[in-house]
């Protein structure tokens, strides 16, 4: 059961979106010219995210908290010759994120209900992302994840581009080429490593971990050297088109101009969707690639991404306190929020990991609200230009609630979840240099200003503007939307535990696997390093000399496979 | 030392009920949008608060019941964050010090929660204003014990925090009005300035204690874990050589210096003073419970809680000394020549507090928690007071236009004369025993320089006598001054103002006899327990040994009341100006001559310290306009549009358009013999490759 589970979880939305064409073009086949009416699509679309959200709390309740290894795992062979394979589970991060995407995207339908859900090509969209963003945060082949990251990329460029704003289609073609750039490299360092496992064991197999029954042992086996290797087989290079690609996904200063210009074209839900799940899968890449694949480099990069983290907090926020559109705004702060996701992941310890993921989950939800928010009295009103507004807190007291309540969130006030994550984050980093720990933590001030001069200039004083006078407050659809996001807000700010206790073991081994790989990579240079000091004349192609046999490879790997301390391998 | 946990689940009901109310009112009115019957609401906020008094009072006696040595209940109830090797629980501690500070914020709390009905339903400015205010007042309570009885340091930043949002909360109530907006949230990012300090304070003494393995924050463990960082120092950076005590400074010191920024934002310590009088657009009954009474004392409270920590910071202490006392003169400066009833009160609870963090200075925590707790009742007593002013003149706060208003507020004016007299340190007022304690250690201390710092104490309470005895002379005496003379109209406020303040009246005079003084004045004090407030908190703030003889009070005491007499003689005098007399008036003409020039720079220095000798506008030209201009012209501007988005992604699409026009156009000639070279060409590059 839980094997089928997590693969209908993953595929419902896509399914129900073909189900659903199916049965519209029946009908129109069968003479009635209307096909699906529209009122049924969405009724129909909704249900399908609510019971994909349903059953993704179910895997939730079923996911054991105390075992490192994957859960509800399926494998399938797909193109079995080149090791790629349909590989789906779940450990704490991915359980985290699939929690996350399942349960915004109800969200969203409901939050454009009276706008954009009445059109199928919207609603078709919205599905066909959720699939492709749940198949990647539960891949376990590698080029099944690449697959899905890349596929996501679709339907989401045709939200911008369809649904968005007046410059909507150069946004779209920003983002796509941006991401597409990126994406290339990501390619490349694939093939790359496929070609390094079939140099080391003879055959490529794509898999993350180890399943029974599968002879070629996982990717995650494949030795990526660190010195004596021809430049682009180095992890330093490998580690550096991965982190690239996924910088520019995440965003990453500097190559986050895509970003605003996306958010400020794209619909409410669009950008829900773009802010919630899509920058995610940079930040998932790094816990699910390139840490583990590349440890080595993964440590040598650490500061500089440290770093560069850093200065997305602050640049981001410093940016975000002169826009003058409400979007903008938020989309900067965005820059900001995953800048400190990014800090966390990199400080490499239990606690910054753990407070990068929980910070993601939390931007997701904060982030994701804010943007309704600003959807909904930008709906009201034509129009983001914060000097349009002044005092909406007199006619709109339940917006005023919820965005003061969301921007506390969004800045970190504890009792809410942004505290818990941030606090994480900047512990972790602390640990590794008290000086960017420090920096980053003036942050939290520049968030403060950002925010509360925001919701300065938009709720409080007076109201200046006569169209401001009449706006009418939220409705019952609307409020219910954000008491759906502030539930988990609350939720999480009070008891983190539900995320964290189900995400640390899977920190743990991350860094366990990542900690292995770094020795092993370690004593082989060692030993390449004398050996390359003893023999008067080394090699002039290193590969050959560093690399024994695919077939003693091979075997030395299953050996080290059924050994005890070897990694456990998942149930099938 | 932890010999037994003594359980107790009567902590978090202290804590959550002020919480349980403040949902019920916010859910309500905020989300239902349907607001209960004024009576509900005030059942509501006021019972929470009172039970949650009555709760406070019952686990003192529990305490006190246990041997001094082992006073302590806990309340655990889960793990709040736990990670990796971090981990806060939700734990609430009560020791002394957490009752004295819990019994303070629940039962002024109280009077003030009664005190607002009075006044917010007299207000008629905001109609559906009156759940709200309670919904945020019992919010603040709520936080506010979460910080004094939270037994980790992370727990009560959550109450830190959560003070400042309510306070940003209530300072920006009338949101209508920009001015409020705009000093709401320079209360918050002021606060989040400290805060930054106390966060790094926290992640330093964590990642120390980790490299020893005793990696907690919780006040205990902390407590037990001391001696193993004392000796321990960090190293400067190269740049940071010219610092005393370079290149190494003590790790205690730096770690006490983090909270010490925290309590600095708190408590509104110079630098970051600046938050504290634009607060004053608070609601008043706010006004005297968290910028006045609670909120604001947190900082002095943080230091006594980690008391242990700071004796073993000398640097960092006499750091916070001389911090506390320059404010205080500062301070004190500034309420002189105030304006704005409300705000020089405000300007002499910054005073005061400066007065507390110079007897922390000098390690007299129990005197500076004395002083707390006594400046909390007369604090709040002349907030009240001046509150029911305000109301009476229909939200007039400027002193110059108000005078005479004894006879028309004749229960105002007692009430608000008998804070005067406190707060100026009259012979057993509450203030004067307090004041006292502090003066004496201030004295005795064995540190350098504090001989200037004794002088300073003195001082200000000199200034403080006389800017009091100044604001009550021109409010309640002289001619009315305001518009229209119609002063007849005026009148008391009813019986739910005049009781909360008729109690704060009676605790600012016996307060200090009551919390037990030092027992130099026994033999005129009708006190049973001498010092007794000193011993119960002995056992965590340790005991202020200095040798001062029964003499020495008196003769502090002696010179201290003259002196706030002298001040309290010269603000008669300022608001009287008496004419010469007789005798001399031929000396009029020339003494004028002479006097003008003194008498114009007079009026400057005094409309300078007005505005707070422009410290605002120097942070706005120094900090505020350089950070928006590096934002919008440097980055905005110059990064983001020219250089990133400019020269490199639309650089890059230009230069391979230029590439596509310019060159590759070329190769595409439609010719299929070019096409077909190209290919010869291409597959004879291959081939040769794969034969190398």
């Amino acid at each position: 059961m839980s094997e089928a589970l997590l693969t209908w979880v993953v595929f419902l939305p896509l399914a129900s979106v073909v189900g659903l064409a199916l049965l519209h073009g029946s009908l129109v086949a069968f003479g009635l010219s209307r096909g699906l009416p529209d009122v049924l699509w969405r009724w129909l679309a909704l249900a399908a995210t609510v019971v994909t959200f349903g059953m993704s709390v179910a895997l939730a309740a079923g996911y054991d908290a105390t075992d490192t290894a994957f859960q509800f795992v399926a494998h399938r062979p797909w193109l079995p010759r080149w090791g790629i394979h349909y590989f789906v589970g779940l450990d704490g991060v991915g359980l985290a994120m699939l929690l996350l995407t399942t349960f915004l995207v109800p969200l969203v339908l409901i939050g454009s209900w009276t706008g954009y859900s009445r059109r199928k090509g919207y609603l078709m969209h919205v599905l066909v992302l959720e699939t492709g963003a749940l198949g990647a945060f539960a891949s376990l082949n590698l080029f099944q994840f690449y697959v899905f990251f890349e596929a996501l990329l679709v339907p989401m460029v045709f939200l911008i581009g369809v649904f968005g704003g007046p410059l909507r289609v150069r946004a779209a073609i920003k983002f796509f080429l941006f991401t597409l750039a990126g994406s290339v490299l990501f390619l490349v360092a694939l093939l790359v490593l496929a070609v390094l496992q079939q140099q080391q064991f003879g055959g490529v197999n794509f898999d993350l971990v180890a399943v029974s029954g599968i002879p070629l042992p996982p990717i995650l086996e494949t030795r990526v050297p660190t010195v004596q290797a021809p430049w682009w087989q180095q992890q330093t290079w490998l580690f550096a088109a991965c982190a690239l690609a996924f910088a520019v996904k995440i965003p990453l200063v500097p190559l986050h101009t895509w970003l605003p210009d996306a958010h400020v074209e794209a619909p409410t839900g669009g950008s829900v969707l773009l802010a919630g799940v899509l920058l995610k899968l940079g930040a998932f890449g790094f816990v699910r690639v390139a840490l583990p694949l590349f440890p080595v480099a993964a440590q040598q990069f650490a500061p500089v991404l440290a770093v560069v983290a850093l200065v997305g907090i602050l640049y981001g926020a410093l940016l975000a306190m002169v826009q003058s559109d409400l979007k903008k705004l938020v989309a900067y702060t965005s820059i900001s929020h995953l800048g400190f996701v990014v800090l966390g992941l990199f400080a490499l310890n239990v606690e910054g990991l753990q407070g990068g993921i929980l910070q993601m989950v939390n931007h997701g939800l904060s982030t994701g609200a804010l943007f309704l928010l600003v959807g909904m009295i930008a709906e009201r009103r034509d129009t983001r230009e914060i000097a349009a507004f002044g005092g909406v807190a007199k006619p709109m007291p339940v917006f005023a609630l919820f965005l003061v309540l969301i921007t506390m969130s969004s800045i970190g006030v504890p009792m809410l979840n942004g505290f818990v994550g941030e606090f994480l984050v900047l512990l972790g980093a602390f640990e590794r240099s008290a000086a960017v720990g420090a920096a980053a933590t003036v942050g939290v001030v520049l968030a403060a200003i950002v925010m509360l001069s925001m919701l300065r200039r938009v709720l409080f004083g007076p109201v200046e503007n006569p169209e401001n006078r009449g706006l009418i407050d939220l409705d019952r659809r609307e409020r219910a939307v954000l008491v759906a996001f502030v539930i988990p807000i609350v939720w999480i700010g009070v008891h983190p535990a539900t995320l964290l206790r189900r995400v640390e073991p899977s920190i743990l081994e991350l860094l366990r696997v990542m900690d292995v790989r770094a020795r092993a990579s370690a004593a082989e240079s060692e030993a390449s390093a004398s050996e390359s000091s003893g023999s008067e004349a080394p090699e002039a192609d290193g590969s050959s000399a560093t690399v024994p046999g695919a077939a003693g490879q091979r075997a030395r790997w299953l050996a080290a496979a059924t050994a005890p301390a070897g990694r456990p391998e998942p149930a099938r | 030392m932890v010999s037994e946990v003594h359980q107790t689940e009567l902590l978090r009901w202290i804590v959550v009920l002020p919480l349980l109310a403040a949902a019920a009112n916010g859910l309500l009115l905020g989300l239902l949008r349907r607001p209960l019957p004024r009576t509900g609401t005030i059942a509501l906020s006021c019972g929470s608060v009172g039970v949650s008094f009555v709760l406070s009072f019952v686990a003192l006696v529990q305490l006190t019941g246990l041997d001094a040595e082992d006073r302590f209940l806990v309340d655990g109830l889960h793990t709040w964050i736990g990670a990796g090797r971090f981990s806060a629980e939700c734990s609430f501690l009560l020791d002394p010090l957490s009752a004295v500070m819990a019994l303070l914020v629940t039962g002024v709390g109280f009077l003030i929660h009664v005190y607002s009905i009075g006044t917010m339903e007299a207000d008629d400015r905001e109609d559906k204003g009156f759940q709200r205010y309670f919904c945020y007042l019992n919010l603040f309570v709520f936080a506010m014990l979460v910080l004094v009885l939270g037994d980790n340091l992370v727990l009560v930043f959550l109450g830190w925090e959560g003070v400042g949002l309510c306070s940003y909360l209530l300072i920006g109530f009338w949101y209508a009005d920009d001015r409020h907006a705009r000093a709401g949230m320079k209360a918050f990012v002021a606060n989040r300035v400290g805060d930054v300090g106390f966060l790094l304070g926290i992640f330093l003494l964590f990642w120390s204690l980790q490299d020893v393995g005793l990696a907690r924050v919780a006040f205990a463990d902390l407590r037990e874990a001391m001696p193993a960082l004392v000796e321990r120092t960090v190293p400067l950076p190269a740049w940071l050589g010219f610092l005393p005590g370079a290149p190494e400074w003590r790790l205690t010191n730096v770690i006490a210096l983090c909270f010490f920024v925290g309590a600095m934002g708190k408590s509104a310590q110079i630098p970051l003073h600046v938050w504290l009088p634009d607060a004053m657009s608070a609601p008043t009954p706010v006004s005297a419970l968290i910028h006045a009474a609670t909120m604001v004392t947190a900082g002095v409270y943080l230091v006594c809680r980690l008391a242990f920590l700071y004796e073993a910071a000398e640097a960092t202490s006499l750091v916070i000394a001389w911090v506390g006392a320059l404010t205080a003169l500062f301070a004190a400066c500034v309420a002189m020549a105030g304006r704005d009833l409300k705000k020089v009160l405000a300007w002499s609870t910054i005073s005061q507090l400066g007065l507390m963090f110079l007897a922390l200075g000098m390690g007299a925590y129990a005197a500076a928690l004395f002083h707390v707790v006594t400046h909390a009742f007369m604090k709040a007593l002349l907030f009240l007071g001046a509150g029911s002013v305000i109301l009476a003149l229909d939200h007039e706060q400027d002193i110059d236009r108000m005078g005479g208003l004894r006879a028309v507020l004749p229960w105002t004016h007692r009430m608000f004369g008998v804070g005067v007299v406190a707060l100026a340190g009259a012979p057993y007022m509450a203030g004067f025993f307090s004041k006292d304690a502090m003066l004496m250690a201030v004295r005795h201390a064995e540190v350098p320089g504090h001989e200037a710092l004794f002088a300073i104490g003195l001082l200000v309470s000199g200034l403080t006598a006389f800017y009091i005895c100044r604001l009550h002379l021109r409010v309640f005496h002289g001619e009315y001054r305001g518009r229209g003379g119609k002063r007849r109209e005026f009148h008391e406020p009813g019986q739910l103002i005049l009781i909360p303040l008729g109690i704060l009246a009676l605790l600012s005079m016996f307060g200090g006899l009551l919390l037990g003084p030092s027992a130099a004045f026994v033999p005129f004090v009708p006190s049973e327990d001498p010092d007794s407030f000193g011993r119960f908190l002995e056992p965590l703030l340790g005991r202020t040994e200095h040798a001062a003889t029964d003499a020495e009070h008196w003769g502090l005491a002696a010179s201290a009341t003259s002196i706030a007499l002298a001040g309290g003689a010269l603000a008669w005098l300022a608001a009287r100006r008496p004419g010469l007399p007789q005798a001399l008036a031929p000396l009029r003409a020339p003494l004028g001559r002479v006097l003008a020039p003194l008498r114009r720079s007079g009026r400057a220095v005094t409309a300078t310290a007005r505005t707070g000798f422009h410290v605002d506008a120097l942070y706005d030209v120094a900090l505020v306009r350089p950070l928006y201009w590096l934002a919008d012209v440097v980055l905005r501007r110059g990064v983001e549009q020219r250089v990133i988005d400019g020269a490199l992604v639309h650089g890059s699409a230009r230069t391979v358009r230029a590439l596509a026009d310019g060159a590759l156009r070329h190769l595409q000639t439609g010719l299929v013999q070019n096409y077909l070279l190209w290919i010869a060409v291409g597959a004879l590059v291959v081939v040769g490759w794969l034969l190398r």
